[in-house]
């Protein structure tokens, strides 16, 4: 396979979807069967990722593949310089990997969705829509560009708003939908902020020109300190897209949508960009963008972990635990856990996908009901839902032979020796204690769910396993929870082909001032690209030995302990759990109301911004129009003050001229006599008169 | 020698305009045909324009440059009382500046006349003044000479007045006077900024001597300045500063710039639709249009003192103008603030001075036309079917009027920024060009609060509108008739494809904006030459 093949394989298998969208959504009302279109043309792009992923990792494992060309040129313009705008595509061994995930999950989403959205009103417009976004999401994945990365950013961000929103008579849903998108938007202000700095420093928008330009030492404003917020800048992005601490609120609120959407845009790929970014901008983030960038992620592992805890919505808690898994993952990346990070992207895509999708079944068979209060039992109804959910949730607890335990395992000890070498020991201890948490809530959703009585026998009565087409996604995702697609030692990931071939370790480009001490590369001759040895220094690859097998037995009985706790209080019932509620109420309703994040935010942010635009409303109709309109009355009334001044003074003077004129004419009119002889008197006085007067001259 | 096309494009509503007067009273359906025939040549006329124009002249300061040419003495007399010699020179000309502001004005008029069917009060009338503001909006585009930019200006302003307060709503009157006064008020400071440029910018003659001109390239020439002239760099005790300011308020008030902005709100709520249409669409640009055509090349160096300034009124525009527009219940009024939000980008983007800051004002500027043209049609259609703009009055409407709700939809995320259509590339532009200002950066990143809360406002509306249950009082309304598809279909092709590829546009500016960005730098280096200020 040639360069050249793949990169127009790679151009196809981003357009595809597109087509796909724009034929379902013209054709929709017209053709009834238009919808095996979109998934036909799902299916090739799902082909040909496999194809390229194939080819790259065979034939060109090491070679980056980059195809570019020049979307808008302004030449060389008098200020700027040369401004030349490009766009194009990125094939390496990450962008490969994740677009093997996103084609697969998309298309066993599709499958899934035909049964499940079956006799919706707008069924064609749903696969257009999954379209849609699929393209959305490949553009992220294939950019070689952060404009692109952006523009596609937005695009998923509105295909997500169309999906959330797709049953928008529910106000619950259309309000998810808005809540999605502006949330969203919020984050993405800053990741603009942050391309504004590098466009403006580096007149361009290619990761690539940039990265060669840091590492020549050219930073923003000429300062390591804006290297780091521009780093943190273009990470807030993340924070909206990957639905972290404080901007996760809308994740919740995004189950409105269709299940099997939640299961593709809100677990498995869409969230995941805001991780996918991060990787993408790894080698330009400075240790102090990275510690930051740690903190967010561990908080966003531990709180929703907390208010997963308890939540009675299948849905909700399933939402919550893929906020406190991506949180895993950006704080896998805070501390430099580069590999596991993505690898955690990898199987927790897969194995959260097999856990949506299984809510849908359940969801579709229950009719609707999502409270797992009134569910309950279903293990026997739905064994292939059961036991694909089972196995799901084993992987994300971390248990041996699945696929979490090998990318958890890794997050963990990843944490761990960066403790060892800095000193931050909150960030293992909070990871190894969300562990713990994971395990429990996802046994206690099993054990609700699936185990034990039913308690509404009524829609128990209805239930049943779902259809091949339903099913036949869970199986498949399911098989893919184990740990043989990886690697073939069950406890060590790194003897495998993803961590040892696929998933290379990134260059890095900041000053190397700017790093923490072991990510400075020891001098080496001869160091591969790729391999460990261009990131990071001895010490902390023998401290990732040293921790592997103590952080692997720990998260073990960590993990250990939660499923028993789990069994403990839902399955055997030795602790009850309405008496310990009752004890620790007050903890208990701050994680049920979700740490009153959303109470917060409407009482400060919407509130405020609502009533600051009512406050600027009524201060533009009154004081700015009304000075308009004070200025027009008062030059009406001046100017009925000059009327009336017009009419009583000015046209009184003149009145009264004539008035006057009058009286004088009355007077005059007495010597108006008509006699000849009168005038000849008055005319030969005057004459007199006047010989007196002109004599003096 | 070419045909006069420009002049052609100009007055062909007049002639347009006299066949409409030579009707009979009850031809309405043939006053409507003239009219879009009419308008629908200009469009054509406007392509053909577009498909000759060479791309690698810039125009801007020099006469050789500009294309499509058309100059001759209009008024000469030798010894007008005291004044001396009196002269006007009809001059047209287009560069990359107006150009897409012409195409802009043909589309959006012809548009705007489709969008006129539904008038029935007094066709005759309401086309013939229709045409008449036509030709006033295109005359302005393409006057290089101030005397004929300002009748054209002037021109624009009675049929609008009428068009108002005659085929307007309840608050017409008002409304219009309000309108008339506002424009006249702006006028009246451009008028007296003429008369003084007039006076203090000489052009040499073809006999030798030199003679007061209103010529617009040669104001911009300082070796053209008088020794005497009030508004003369060479003079030292000269009024350029209030000058500028007057002339920068004079267009302020078209834009409109806060706070002259609350005529708009009035007039676009009494004003029918295809009036709002044109006002939103092409009215707005011509401040900002005189602004960049008039007040930075004449005035280098005061510009230069001013951006910071200019850029702060962008920056209110754009948060101001979204805050009320979110406050907002009557659709129209909303929209009507969208726009001041809207063109505040433009203004933030031109006080950047650099290429891509004003490639994305002139950008904005033809998409917000494009695009707040629909947004106006959108609550034209939804107003001729339920007789009522109330937001809160309506919901569902998605599921009533699916075709109509789609190009919502697009034209929504336009009015957002979304990447893939017209709006993104403008406001980026406008961001990355004024970002690399320092001194207005800080400035800009204030602005980028303007994306959220236009997603915020936009996207509250389209749910209280058209998502939700549907309100059971809407549930005979139709979805759109095939003239409404052809007013949409355009439009939203425009939209879509200057998202995908903007370089038509931008290649189209891009010789005059860095054309223009070249000559203010030069000439400031001038004025600090001659030690001016």
């Amino acid at each position: 396979m040639t360069e050249n093949l793949m990169i127009n394989i790679a151009v196809i298998i981003l357009f595809l979807p597109f087509l796909g969208f724009v034929v379902t959504l013209l054709l929709g009302s017209k053709i009834k069967k238009i919808y095996y279109f979109e998934n036909f043309v799902l299916f090739l792009g799902l082909a040909g990722s496999i194809i390229i992923a194939f080819g790259k990792l065979t034939s060109f494992d090491a070679t980056t593949i980059t195809s570019e060309f020049t979307w808008i040129n302004l030449g060389n313009t008098p200020i700027m310089g040369e401004i030349k705008i490009n766009l194009g595509i990125l094939i390496d061994n990450i962008s490969t990997l994740m677009m093997v995930v996103v084609m697969l999950i998309s298309f066993l989403v599709h499958i899934f969705s035909i049964e499940y959205m079956r006799g919706d009103p707008r069924y064609n417009r749903y696969f257009a829509y999954l379209g849609l976004f699929t393209f959305s999401m490949s553009g992220i994945v294939l950019t070689h560009n952060i404009l692109m990365m952006y523009i596609f950013w937005e695009l998923v961000g509105v295909s997500s708003y169309l999906l959330i929103g797709f049953w928008f008579e529910k106000k619950s849903a259309a309000d998810a939908g808005k809540k999605a998108f502006i949330v969203n938007r919020i984050g993405d202000i800053g990741m603009f902020i942050g391309i504004l700095i590098l466009f403006t420093t580096y007149h361009t928008f290619t990761f690539d020109d940039i990265f060669q330009q840091i590492s020549q030492g050219h930073l923003p404003f000429d300062s390591g300190f804006w290297l780091t917020i521009t780093g943190l800048l273009i990470f807030a992005g993340a924070i909206g897209k990957s639905a972290q601490v404080p901007l996760h609120v809308w994740l919740p609120d995004a189950m409105e949508g269709p299940t099997p959407v939640s299961a593709l845009i809100h677990a498995a790929t869409m969230v995941a960009a805001g991780v996918y970014l991060v990787v993408r901008i790894f080698g330009i983030l400075t240790a102090d963008a990275m510690l930051i960038i740690a903190v967010i992620g561990a908080l966003s592992a531990f709180i929703p972990a907390t208010i997963a805890l308890t939540q009675n919505d299948i849905k909700k808690v399933l939402a919550y635990s893929t906020v406190s898994q991506l949180g895993y993952m950006i704080m896998a990346l805070g501390v430099g856990a580069f590999k596991f990070a993505f690898f955690h992207l990898i199987t927790h895509a897969f194995f959260k996908a097999c856990l949506f999708l299984g809510s849908g079944s359940v969801i579709h068979a229950m009719h609707h009901e999502q409270d797992i209060r009134n569910m309950g039992g279903l293990r026997k109804k739905m064994p292939i839902t059961y036991y694909t959910f089972l196995i799901a949730s084993v992987a994300i607890s971390g248990v041996p032979l699945t696929s979490g335990f090998l990318s958890k395992d890794g997050i963990l000890a990843g944490s761990y020796a960066f403790a060892n070498l800095t000193g931050h020991y909150l960030f293992p201890i909070v990871g190894f204690f969300v562990a713990m948490l994971t395990a429990f809530y996802m046994f206690r959703l099993i054990i609700l769910t699936f185990h034990g009585e039913p308690r509404d026998k009524e829609k128990y009565e209805h239930a049943h396993e779902s259809k091949f087409t339903m099913a036949m996604p869970l199986v498949v995702l399911s098989v893919l929870s184990i740990f043989f697609w990886y690697t073939p030692n069950p406890v060590n990931p790194e003897d495998g082909w993803v961590l040892s071939d696929w998933i290379k370790a990134p260059q890095l480009y900041t000053p190397e001032n700017t790093r923490y001490e072991f990510m400075v590369p020891d001098e080496h001759t001869n160091v591969q690209p790729g391999s460990e040895e261009i990131m990071y220094s001895e010490t902390y690859v023998e401290a990732m030995h040293a921790i592997h097998i103590p952080a692997m037995i720990l998260s073990l009985l960590i993990a250990g302990l939660g499923i028993l706790l789990a069994y403990l209080f839902y399955q055997w019932k030795r602790i009850d759990v309405g008496k310990l509620v009752e004890k620790f109420k007050g903890l208990y309703n701050f994680s049920f109301n979700k740490w009153y994040f959303d109470e917060a935010y409407d009482a400060t942010a919407v509130n405020g911004t609502l009533g600051l635009s009512r406050l600027l409303g009524r201060f533009d109709l009154k004081i700015i129009d009304g000075i308009v309109n004070g200025t027009a009355y008062i030059t009406k009334g001046f100017s009925t003050f000059i009327g009336k001044f017009d009419n009583v003074v000015v046209d009184g003077l003149v009145n009264f001229m004539a008035y006057l004129s009058g009286f004088i004419g009355l007077v005059f009119r007495r010597f108006q006599t008509g006699k000849v002889q009168t005038y000849l008197v008055f005319v030969l006085v005057s004459v007199v008169i006047l010989l007196f007067i002109f004599k003096s001259f | 020698m070419h045909l006069p096309y420009l002049s052609l494009i100009t007055f062909l509503p007049i002639v347009g305009m006299i066949i409409v007067l030579a009707l009979p009273k009850e031809q309405g359906k043939t006053m409507k045909i003239t009219t879009l025939l009419i308008t629908g040549i200009q469009v054509v006329l406007a392509v053909f324009l577009l498909s000759n124009y060479n791309y690698s002249l810039g125009g801007i300061y020099d006469q050789a440059s500009f294309q499509f040419v058309e100059k001759f003495r209009w008024i000469d007399i030798e010894n007008f009382s005291w004044i001396g010699r009196i002269k006007v020179d009809y001059f047209l000309g287009i560069d990359g500046i107006s150009t897409p502001l012409v195409l802009l004005t043909a589309i959006v008029t012809f548009i705007a006349t489709l969008s006129s069917w539904n008038i029935n009060k007094s066709l005759k009338g309401y086309f013939a003044l229709f045409l008449l503001l036509d030709t006033g909006m295109m005359g302005v585009f393409v006057s290089l000479d101030f005397f004929l930019f300002y009748i054209f200006w002037e021109l624009m302003l009675l049929p609008m007045y009428f068009l108002i307060g005659i085929w307007g709503g309840p608050r017409r009157e008002y409304a219009a006077i309000k309108f008339f006064l506002y424009t006249l008020l702006g006028s009246i400071f451009i008028l007296i900024v003429m008369i003084g440029l007039y006076f203090s910018t000489t052009e040499p003659m073809a006999d030798g001597t030199k003679a007061f001109t209103f010529n617009l390239l040669a104001m911009m020439d300082p070796n053209n300045a008088t020794a005497t002239g009030i508004l003369s760099a060479l003079n030292p005790a000269n009024l350029r500063f209030a000058a500028y300011i007057a002339l920068f308020a004079g267009f302020a008030i078209k834009i409109p710039m806060f706070p002259f902005h609350t005529w708009l709100p009035d007039a676009h709520v009494e004003a029918p639709t295809p009036i709002s249409v044109i006002l939103a669409g092409v009215l707005l640009k011509m401040g900002t249009y005189g602004i960049l055509r008039v007040s930075f090349p004449i005035f280098p160096e005061i510009t230069k003192q001013l951006v910071w300034y200019i850029a702060l009124f962008g920056m209110i525009n754009i948060i101001y103008g979204a805050f009320c527009a979110m406050a907002q219940r009557d659709f129209k009024k909303l929209i009507a603030y969208s726009s001041v939000s809207h063109m505040g980008y433009v203004l933030l983007g031109m006080a950047a001075l650099n290429t891509m800051g004003i490639s994305g004002a002139i950008l904005q500027m033809f998409n917000h036309g494009t695009i707040t043209a629909m947004l106006f049609l959108i609550v034209g259609v939804i107003y001729d079917r339920a007789h009522t703009r109330e937001i809160d009055g309506f919901g569902g409407l998605a599921v009533q009027m699916p075709v109509y709700t789609g190009f919502v939809t697009v034209a929504f995320f336009a009015a957002i920024g979304l990447p893939g259509l017209s709006g993104f590339i403008s406001e980026a532009f406008v961001f990355l060009g004024a970002f690399g200002v320092r001194l207005i950066r800080v400035v800009t990143i204030v602005s980028t609060l303007g994306i959220v809360l236009g997603a915020g406002y936009m996207l509250w509306t389209l749910q209280r509108v058209y998502l939700g249950k549907l309100n059971e009082k809407w549930s005979g309304l139709k979805d759109l008739n095939f003239r409404e598809y052809a007013m949409f279909i355009p439009l939203s092709a425009i939209v879509i494809f200057l998202g995908v590829y903007p370089s038509a546009m931008l290649d189209l500016m891009n010789t005059s904006v860095n054309s223009m960005v070249q000559f203010m730098q030069n000439i400031q280096v001038y004025y600090s030459s001659i030690n001016v200020f």
